[in-house]
């Protein structure tokens, strides 16, 4: 019966995973190969070239690597920091308010992530909202608050709040409430009920939420060009120029090669130590 | 009990929640090294009270003392005492030595001397050693009862709470287990505090038994005397299946008293309980002190015994159990008499 109940399985799910397939290996296969043709030759049929590589090396992107990867970490690190006790609200506090802040953070989702980037610009720029009326009022103004690494930061934290926000609170919600007034009655101070029972057992929501603010913010073009003008290039900057300006798609193939690698390799290590079953509530 | 301080007295403690009030201003109080068993039925307010004691609420009104300190405004952090929840509230991410080390490590005790302490409770417990490196999702529902028991234990508080705890386990384990916390109990020398809707859970365990209903205390005694002298009828019909009779000046209706019995009652107004097993079939035309005449109703074997469900004369039911060998041959519709003498019986003084 279970052997039958496996096969079965299998056999509902070949469609979807050959489209997964299609649609996901086939592109970065793809990438992968343009990533070792010769440059300026356009020849998928060709001894393999690892000198884009080199490129990655010598010209000093991985800079732009590092500050992708940096930014996103420290704008991870600040949505756990500022989401953890909304999400604590919304699993254990607000109760019917809940469903009007859940709202709220889903319908900033309709508006194109540019249309609300472009208000922050018009916001903080010079001559913007905000240094514009300081002016007005106490006659001096300032440069503006754009166009610096914090203000890409505060873009990533603005953008990808909710993908930090619903997991936590998920994860929160899966910490009983018995544990936690055990551990208090057991002679646990605040703080201790938080490192102790509270973080581990919302391990897996803190796991997803962080992983996807993570990996999208490593991506993430637009608050950087947008807030951040030419403060500092992020990868996925560079691998659009070198398709586009440069005309290096060897270049460019083999930059998003190393971002995948990266990014892809923590997720996949990531989400292996999550407990996805236990987060869609089938046990525990 | 001796008269030194109680360790823990509860004065006019009150409890409401909005409108409704969950607790009545009641008093207790506990002997140190005593076994409490607090029954009532469901929504009786036993949980809220257990919940003030440890400080997971905060009392509307009224004071907690554990001997001579007032910890009523005492977060339950700092308190020491400690409770075992109905759902045991094991913390699944930890292994069951880390679960029992718990409140050790929380007192910053060393690693050594903690494992060494959970190893003596696991023996204490009658769990083998090796279930120190085991995860709580590997126990059942027994060994996790011991588990917790062991984590409230590791904390060693003055006074050890139970909140149902038994009542997720099947019957012949929770009989076991029963009898297991008394002996705990007697072994470890602490106060316990038992909270349990079955009487019958409570006077296997413990000394005294506080009998809760609708937020008051009823009667709080030792077991055999709220079994033989229950203060009101609601005590009486928590003992179990008993014959309840009002009485008015001496005359119960559907009771013939003898002479004696009713001087022994002596013109009483209020209500008198016959337990099942104190009645006897009469023959012939023999009298006891209380004489019962009725027809047979229905009847049960329940194992050494044989519970009669008699209709009186007057239209009272009446519930008899006898032994086997006792037993009326006969079945539904024999007419019969039953009796018993006035000191097996009890009278209450509420109507
Ligand atoms: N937080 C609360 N808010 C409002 N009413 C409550 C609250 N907690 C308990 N009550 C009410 O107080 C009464 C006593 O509840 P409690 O949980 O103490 O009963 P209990 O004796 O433990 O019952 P059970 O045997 O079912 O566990 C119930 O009527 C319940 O509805
Ligand atoms: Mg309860």
């Amino acid at each position: 019966m279970q052997r039958r109940d496996r096969q079965l399985g299998l056999l509902y799910a070949a469609p979807l995973t050959l489209f997964l397939v299609l649609s996901f290996l086939a592109p970065i296969l793809l990438v992968a190969g343009f990533s070792t043709m010769p440059a300026k030759v356009f020849d998928l049929a060709h001894m393999p070239d690892f000198s884009a590589y080199g490129e990655f090396l010598r010209q000093g992107y991985w800079k732009s690597v590092a500050w992708s990867l940096g930014m996103a970490l420290v704008a991870t690190l600040i949505l756990f920091v500022i989401c953890w006790p909304l999400a604590y609200g919304m699993a254990k506090v607000f109760k019917r308010f809940t469903l009007v802040l859940t709202i709220g953070v889903v319908m900033t989702l309709f508006v194109s992530e540019n249309i609300r980037l472009f208000g922050w610009v018009l916001t903080l720029m010079k001559g913007g909202l905000i240094e514009g009326y300081m002016r007005h009022w106490f006659g001096t103004g300032f440069d503006g608050l754009l166009y610096n690494v914090p203000s890409i930061v505060f873009g990533l934290v603005y953008v990808y709040l909710p993908f930090m926000l619903f997991p936590l609170a998920q994860g929160i919600a899966m910490v009983p409430d018995d544990a936690r007034q055990a551990a208090y009655d057991l002679g646990a101070t605040r703080w201790q009920i938080l490192r102790e029972i509270e973080l581990p057992l919302a391990a897996p929501g803190i796991l997803v939420g962080s992983l996807l603010c993570f990996v999208l913010s490593a991506g993430a073009i637009a608050e950087s060009k947008l807030l951040g003008g030419q403060a500092v290039i992020v990868i996925a900057d560079e691998v659009e120029t070198a398709f586009t300006y440069g005309q290096n798609w060897p270049l460019g193939a083999a930059l998003a090669m190393v971002l995948i690698a990266i990014v892809g390799g923590l997720a996949i290590w990531g989400i292996g130590r999550a407990d996805l079953d236990r987060m869609i509530g089938r046990k525990g | 009990m001796s008269d030194t301080t109680p360790i823990l007295r509860i004065n006019a403690l009150t409890k409401t929640f909005n409108e409704f009030t969950a607790l009545h201003a009641i008093d207790l109080k506990v002997h140190d090294g005593e076994f409490l068993a607090i029954v009532g039925p469901s929504g009786s307010g036993k949980t809220t009270l257990i919940r003030l004691l440890v400080g997971m609420d905060e009392p509307s009104d009224g004071s907690i003392w554990l001997r001579d300190q007032r910890i009523d405004e005492m977060p339950a952090n700092k308190r020491p005492t400690c409770m075992v929840f109905q759902s045991l509230a094991l913390f699944p991410h930890m292994t069951v030595g880390q679960n029992i080390e718990f409140p050790l490590k929380l007192r910053k005790v060393a690693p050594e001397d903690r494992k060494a302490r959970a190893l003596e409770l696991l023996d204490l417990l009658r769990l083998p050693q090796d279930y120190y490196s085991k995860r709580i999702d590997q126990c059942s529902g027994g060994e996790r009862q011991r588990v917790a028991l062991a984590r409230a234990l590791a904390f060693d508080p003055e006074i050890l709470f139970f909140d149902e705890p038994l009542s997720a386990l099947d019957y012949r384990l929770r009989k076991a287990l029963e009898k297991e916390l008394k002996d705990l109990h007697a072994r470890t020398g602490k106060t316990f505090i038992y909270i349990t809707h079955s009487l019958e859970e409570a006077m296997v365990m413990s000394d005294r038994i506080a009998i809760m209903r609708a937020g008051r205390f009823e009667q709080i005694a030792p077991a055999e005397e709220i079994y033989a002298r229950p203060v009101s009828r609601f005590v009486a019909e928590f003992m179990g299946e008993v014959n309840l009779f009002p009485i008015r000046a001496g005359q119960a209706e559907g009771v013939t008293l003898s002479p004696a019995a009713a001087s022994a009652f002596g013109g009483a107004t209020g209500t008198l309980m016959v337990r099942p097993e104190s009645l006897q079939f009469l023959e012939g035309e023999e009298h006891a002190e209380l004489t019962f005449a009725g027809r047979i109703e229905a009847e049960y074997m329940l194992g050494s015994r044989v519970q009669y469900t008699v209709t009186l004369e007057g239209g009272q039911t009446l519930i008899a159990e006898v032994l086997r060998e006792n037993a009326m041959p006969g079945g539904p519709g024999t007419p019969v008499r039953l009796g018993c003498a006035a000191a097996a019986c009890h009278l209450i003084a509420e109507a």
